[in-house]
């Protein structure tokens, strides 16, 4: 596999920038983490952090509301911000050429956003509606609630906000967290595409070099107990929502983890799916996936289904999860190694994913991670060791969410 | 990049556009058999039979099928519309072979039985999941509607009742008339050779059976019609207003496009500007869709219930000031620009080039390169947008509600 040349440096001020050379495309894409998430939400002001992304773009540097987004328009530059767990993530793809010109424009809305008062109510009636749509939304819901469950607080408040805390949320609170949080120090740049570090890194030290700072809060974590919830929702389907834990990215055993989840669901031959779709004919969509923080993890599962079924899905999708404890067969690990190939391969035709894996593997490792790397660790999996994960971390202590006209047993 | 084109003895039509740049190859069968080619006793069955090639053929089992697919690392998957049905897989290059044979062989599944027994519920359940998401529901109703007693009128996905009545001699009779070789596109986007492609197609499509089906494109008359569906347990009350626009093979499409990005798009347009810039409602878009025969102007709207007649009456107002004075060259511009970046981004991966490439050659035997849709976009005047105003103005004929409402209040 041919390798793209992968470079980076560190600014004085702590911002990190990554820069992934891909001479095949004639695009340039680069996702900025901002060490300012929901985690550093105000107490009971969950939300702060994704109306302060919304409110960034109304109007930054020398351009309104309406020039800046004229702007990126003219400029062909698809960009957004949004409110991650841990960061606020700035993210935009364009043409190779006009990669500056998105650097210096988001490096207006990152740091000189104007946080017009006009607009403030108009940012959180867009933040209420985001999560009245998620109200509507039951199998986003389902999803939304189980995180909140399976980690301790605030790891796991839902970055896009919460309807009772919004009538909390001021200007003024929303104007503290910029300015206590979205600094340089911990900040990522990841850069992908027709763009090389020679050429990028002077217009980052022009639009980065003399911010300064840092946000040193620290934020606290702990533990959870597993839980057992319904939520009443009048509905054609139950939404089934599953967690158990799993391990970090940063984990060793992280791959023997990644290939177990794989072999629950990774590609249409993987478990859930062959058992309780193909064999049982009771979802159309189920799935697993392994979900991390830098310091735990959490495999995630999800089953839709009408509800007279739902009980027999749920104990289908537990007994599948347990089961895998008792043996891996050699053709389904080589599977999940076949798919995570060419994934890999396929990945190098998106400047927008591997700019998006550079910024975030540096969040998690703190170095550069190439895809080669990553292939050399699928590749050297043997089904003993996952097996090993398996019994080291098996599938137990269940934090079980459903949504729908009953409760399941 | 290098097009190719034949047809075989059969009327396959193939066409590939081959890059050696590329890191993967792209295939897909682009069947012309959709919803509007059944007759009413059958809603649904072009979308099941797409689930049911999935369960394989003498040679394949069902979980043959899923296995080999995932054996390869393929990233595949079928989609079933209004007008065709889709088969596409991404594979690298040296497992072409293998996938090309299976998926092709696919399209003539033997329809088992029990299979089919076991697959209705998979399909009854997706039914299920459509009926709790909001916009689902009220797309499938206006299309209903709005092309009542045309045969863009019929659903999808069908009914819990048209599903469940239909056998599998149905099935197989619909299949028959449908999938024969003259019905069928072979598109190839990315890094493989012509005679790698003609020895494939002519192996495994060459004794396909040939024929075509004729599609009746006969033009709809639209009465406008409201209908609310009362969903109470709905926060918000999303609405889809239809009107007629250019069909797939009227040139002004372009101009249609360019039209609905300057007036709808999620960003930077007249009805972000006016609706979503303030927090008025979650969601106010329009986007154009083409048809064989005809084109529809789509008006999606996510908001308060009570605010919705006010809202629908701003986005009035807002298509009338269109309709009167045009756009303005700025606003042509910008999108042009956004539209251009669009279609190259999109182009980098063989997937994005295959949706193209097969698409316009099932519906308009035409083969259009990136440069060609960018000179196209770029070539579109202010003009043409207004004769396609006064041909086409932006309307709201048909209007469907989902939520709290019964009526507009």
């Amino acid at each position: 596999m041919s390798q793209h040349v992968v470079k980076h440096a560190t600014l004085s001020n702590g911002l990190t920038v990554l820069v992934e050379t891909m001479p095949a495309v004639q695009s340039a894409a680069f996702s900025l983490l901002v060490n300012a998430g929901s985690v550093y939400d105000p107490p009971h002001q969950n939300g702060t952090t994704t109306a302060l992304a919304d409110w960034t773009a109304r109007g930054a540097g020398n351009l309104n509301s309406r020039q800046l987004l004229a702007e990126l328009d003219r400029l062909g530059i698809q960009g957004n911000e949004s409110a991650g767990t841990q960061h606020m993530v700035f993210r935009a793809s364009c043409l190779a050429a006009n990669l500056p010109a998105a650097l210096r424009l988001y490096g207006d809305i990152v740091r000189k956003p104007h946080l017009p008062a006009e607009e403030f109510e108009a940012v959180l009636s867009g933040v209420e509606h985001g999560l009245l749509a998620i109200e509507d939304e039951p199998r986003q819901k389902v999803m939304v609630e189980l995180l909140r469950r399976c980690y301790p607080h605030p790891w796991g408040q839902p970055s896009e906000g919460t309807l009772e805390d919004l009538p909390n949320i001021t200007p003024e609170s929303v104007r503290n967290h910029f300015e206590r949080c979205v600094k340089p120090d911990k900040a990522i740049l990841g850069v992908a595409g027709n763009v090389t570090l020679e050429t990028v890194l002077p217009v980052v030290e022009s639009v980065f070099g003399d911010w300064t700072g840092s946000n040193n809060q620290a934020v606290p974590s702990g533990t959870v107990s597993p839980v057992r919830e319904h939520l009443d929702h009048e509905s054609t389907q139950t939404q089934i929502g599953v967690a158990y834990p799993g391990v970090a990215y940063a984990d060793p055993e992280y791959y023997a983890a990644w290939a177990a989840v794989n072999v629950l669901s990774g590609g249409m031959s993987s478990r859930l799916f062959t058992e309780i779709r193909e064999k049982r004919g009771l979802c159309y969509s189920v799935y697993a996936t392994l979900n991390t923080l830098k310091d735990r993890g959490q495999v995630l599962c999800y089953a839709g289904t009408t509800s007279e079924r739902a009980q027999e899905t749920l104990d289908v999708l537990r007994a599948e999860l347990v089961r895998l404890g008792d043996a891996i067969g050699q053709d389904e690990l080589d599977r999940c190694k076949a798919r995570a190939k060419s994934s890999l391969i396929m990945a190098q035709e998106s400047s927008g994913s591997r700019a998006s894996s550079l910024a975030r593997n540096w969040y998690h490792l703190g170095r550069v991670v190439t895809l080669n790397e990553v292939r050399l660790e699928i590749e050297a999996l043997t089904v003993q060791k996952v097996l090993d994960y398996v019994h080291k971390h098996p599938a137990q202590d269940f934090s079980i969410l459903t949504i729908g006209p009953e409760a399941l047993k | 990049m290098q097009f190719h084109h034949t047809t075989l003895p059969n009327g396959l039509e193939v066409v590939a556009e081959l890059n050696n740049d590329a890191y993967s190859v792209a295939f897909g069968f682009y069947v012309k058999a959709g919803a509007r080619d059944e007759s009413g006793d059958v809603s649904g069955v072009s979308h099941f039979l797409e689930h049911m090639a999935f369960k394989g053929t003498e040679r394949f089992s069902a979980e043959d099928v899923n296995r080999i697919f995932d054996e390869y690392g393929a990233d595949y998957n079928a989609m079933t519309g209004e007008e065709s049905t889709v088969f596409y897989s991404s594979v690298l290059p040296e497992y072409l072979p293998q996938t090309f044979e299976l998926q092709s062989s696919i399209l003539f599944p033997t329809l088992r039985q029990d299979d089919f027994d076991m697959e209705k519920k998979v399909i009854l359940e997706e039914i299920g999941m459509y009926e709790d998401q909001p916009s689902s529901v009220a797309y499938d109703k206006a299309m209903q509607l709005h092309f009542s007693g045309h045969d863009l009128g019929q659903s999808i996905l069908g009914t819990v009742a048209s599903v469940s009545d239909l056998t599998s001699e149905q099935m197989r009779s619909y299949h028959q008339e449908h999938y024969r070789a003259g019905n069928i596109v072979l598109a190839v986007a990315g890094n493989t050779d012509w005679k790698t492609v003609l020895e494939l197609a002519e192996t495994h499509c060459g004794h396909w059976p040939a024929g075509i089906s004729p599609r009746s494109t006969a033009a709809a008359t639209h009465a406008a019609q409201t209908e609310f569906v009362v969903k109470d347990q709905c926060q918000q009350e999303q609405i889809i207003q239809l009107a007629s626009a250019p069909s797939c093979t009227d040139p002004r499409r372009f101009a249609a496009e360019l039209l609905t990005v300057i007036v709808g798009d999620d960003s930077n347009s007249r009805l972000y500007w006016e609706l979503v810039d303030p927090g008025l409602v979650e969601s106010a878009e329009c986007g154009y869709y083409e048809f064989e025969g005809a084109g529809t102007y789509l008006t999606f709207l996510n908001g308060d219930p009570e605010s919705t007649r006010e809202n629908l009456e701003t986005i009035n107002r807002l298509y009338e000031a269109v309709n009167a004075e045009g756009i303005t060259a700025d606003e042509l511009e910008q999108a042009k620009n956004k539209i251009a970046t669009r279609i190259v981004l999109r182009s980098e991966r063989p997937m994005g080039r295959l949706s193209s490439l097969g698409g316009n050659w099932l519906v308009r035997r035409e083969y259009r390169s990136v440069e060609d849709d960018l000179a196209t976009v770029r070539g579109v005047t202010l003009e043409d947008i207004r004769l396609l105003l006064k041909d086409f103005p932006l309307m709201q004929t048909t209007t469907v509600g989902v939520g709290p409402l019964d009526k507009l209040p």
